[in-house]
């Protein structure tokens, strides 16, 4: 895990980069420093290495998942365009450095051996975001936005480490294999009758509560519109994206290597979550006026889908959490990048407009930005020929593939919900391409021009040629 | 001198349990209940304090020390989050002069 060294010395080297008095150097610097470690990451390819005292276990899959977060991690450094020039009120060296730091922490949550790691992981990932959220100093809505993702954080937090310590008192092991051991052994007598049986089981579940907050599953979603929405958009992109894959990635880590053995115990509750995620993150999408907002609520429906797969459990089912987050990642980066510019270009008083009618009339001066924020929109609703939809393609057929009739019922509820995405995800589209609008043409730099043609060429490849990747997972 | 482990065992595990769950609920209930910002902090904090005193016991009662490793970890990781918190309140309290919660509602719940 050499990744996670590297990071953390760069994170520091950026914080002393910032004496240089020069902005220009620390986007390339940024860059340069997330694809050595993506560099770093492949080395380990192919072999399964414990380290730090089995802290921590590379193989392919959790590979996979961390360089799915490098490249997300690079995407958004991409489009961050140092910051801006107000020289007083920001500070890119630091958040460079701590955007460095909080990917430490998400690479731990995917290659977590022990639930010290995982614990640690999120702790990192999360005092990190709480910093970003609220880097908009001066913004009472940033202001606002941090204290809820900080106040629901740690409480969420908080119920994670008694499960923790729960599960540790039934089991008396951290590390996940062991855990999974004496769960399999615990089955084996009657689990009532065993007196650690209730302790585990609560552990259990406060363990996945804690989990479910971190990826904004409902009924532990109602911090997400609000974080998302207050924070600056371009930490909303990393924190719909990489906080994101991690938090599933932790999720289903822990269950498919510990907690197998008592998939009744979770299965079912799980079910539920699912669908009313599903549900809930579709259906108030529609009624939103905010773009943003609705990307918040849009990122919520996609952990549902995303959880789909975790509960299926079919032999299919890494390469298709693989695949649905990079897809997703792909296309949530290139809506933000669209909506940050559309955003600045139409602020009223100093403050971003970031409502649909932002967008209106965006095809005629910028056809370029309007065709990028069709092909994401297209790919998070998932039509075809976008990578989106392979991925919830995958994810379906995963669903239809377990011999359970529960999942062909959650498949119906999930293909019916992405119908009615496809009602909010046309709204930006109409907004561009048939509304009038007085809007300008925008000036990209050419990094910014250059990711925006990155990521829709991929979200296009992926989408006529999936098996480029799908073979690699 | 006696060893601290023996000290914790000698109180049976159960009201250990009992006690770190009746404190966890303490916690929960005040972070769902109140609207000062530190107070609710600080319930966060006895529901963390409740998983370390669980963690000492369990550990001591196993005879396994990687339990208390653990609380270590959480305390460290604790403090990290009082400096994130606290500075995050001031810099609420800078702008409205409130740290009450109800007054945030700039964004819908």
């Amino acid at each position: 895990m050499n990744a996670i060294i590297a990071l953390s010395l760069f994170g520091i080297t950026n914080l002393f980069l910032g004496f240089l008095n020069n902005r220009k150097i620390l986007l390339p610097a940024t860059l340069l420093f997330v694809l050595i470690a993506f560099g770093l990451n492949l080395a380990d390819w192919n072999h399964e290495y414990y380290w730090f005292h089995n802290m921590l276990k590379t193989n392919n899959l959790s590979i996979n998942f961390t360089s799915i977060i490098l490249v997300a991690t690079a995407l958004v450094v991409a489009i961050s365009r140092g910051f801006g020039n107000d020289e007083e009120h920001t500070h890119p060296a630091e958040y460079y450095g701590i955007l460095l730091f909080s990917v430490v922490g998400a690479i731990m949550m995917v290659t977590f051996q022990s639930l010290f790691m995982l614990f640690v992981g999120i702790e990192i990932l999360s005092v990190a975001m709480y910093v970003l959220t609220g880097s908009d100093k001066r913004n009472l809505r940033s202001n606002e936005a941090a204290l809820k993702y900080f106040l629901m954080g740690s409480f969420a937090t908080g119920i994670m480490l008694f499960g923790i310590a729960l599960v540790y008192g039934a089991t008396g092991s951290f590390d996940i294999n062991g855990i999974g051991n004496m769960v399999n052994q615990a089955k084996l007598q009657d689990i009532m009758l065993n007196p650690y049986g209730p302790i585990l089981y609560g552990g259990i579940i406060l363990i996945f509560v804690g989990l479910l907050f971190k990826i904004s599953a409902a009924p532990f979603h109602f911090w997400t519109p609000d974080v998302y929405d207050g924070a600056p958009s371009i930490f909303t992109a990393f924190m719909s994206t990489v906080v994101k894959t991690a938090g599933v990635a932790a999720t289903y880590r822990l269950l498919s290597i510990s907690f197998p053995a008592v998939y009744g115990l979770w299965g079912n509750p799980l079910v539920y979550i699912t669908c009313l995620t599903l549900f809930i993150g579709n259906i108030t999408a529609v009624y939103q006026q905010s773009f943003k907002r609705m990307l918040a609520y849009s990122s919520i429906s996609h952990a549902g889908y995303l959880l789909i797969t975790v509960l299926a459990k079919t032999p299919t089912t890494n390469s298709s959490i693989l695949f649905y987050s990079l897809a997703y990642s792909i296309a949530t980066i290139s809506a933000f990048a669209v909506l940050m510019v559309v955003s600045e270009a139409q602020s009223k008083s100093g403050k971003p407009d970031e409502s649909f009618t932002a967008l209106n009339g965006l095809a005629t001066n910028n056809p370029f930005l309007a065709f990028v924020l069709t092909v994401s929109m297209l790919s998070l609703a998932g039509i075809p020929l976008t990578a989106g939809f392979f991925g919830k393609f995958f994810i379906f057929a995963d669903a239809f593939s377990n011999v359970s009739s529960l999942f062909k019922t959650i498949a119906v509820v999930a293909i019916l919900m992405s119908t009615v995405g496809i009602y909010y995800y046309f709204k930006p589209i109409i907004a561009a391409y048939l509304k009038k609008g007085d809007l300008e043409k925008i000036e990209l730099s050419p990094i910014y021009k250059l990711t925006l043609i990155i990521t829709t060429a991929l979200t296009i490849l992926l989408g006529i040629a999936p098996d480029l990747v799908k073979n690699i997972f | 001198m006696q060893q601290i482990p023996d000290v914790i065992r000698q109180i049976p595990l159960n009201n250990y349990v009992w006690f770190s769950t009746a404190l966890f609920c303490i916690g929960i209930i005040g972070v769902l209940t109140r609207r000062n910002a530190i107070i609710i902090f600080m319930s966060v904090e006895l529901m963390l304090n409740a998983a370390n005193l669980l963690l000492a016991a369990f550990s001591s009662y196993k005879s396994d020390p990687t339990g208390q490793v653990f609380v270590f970890f959480i305390m460290a990781v604790a403090a990290a989050e009082v400096a994130v918190g606290l500075a995050i309140i001031v810099m609420i309290y800078r702008n409205i002069q409130s740290i009450d919660v109800g007054i945030l509602n700039k964004l819908k719940w």
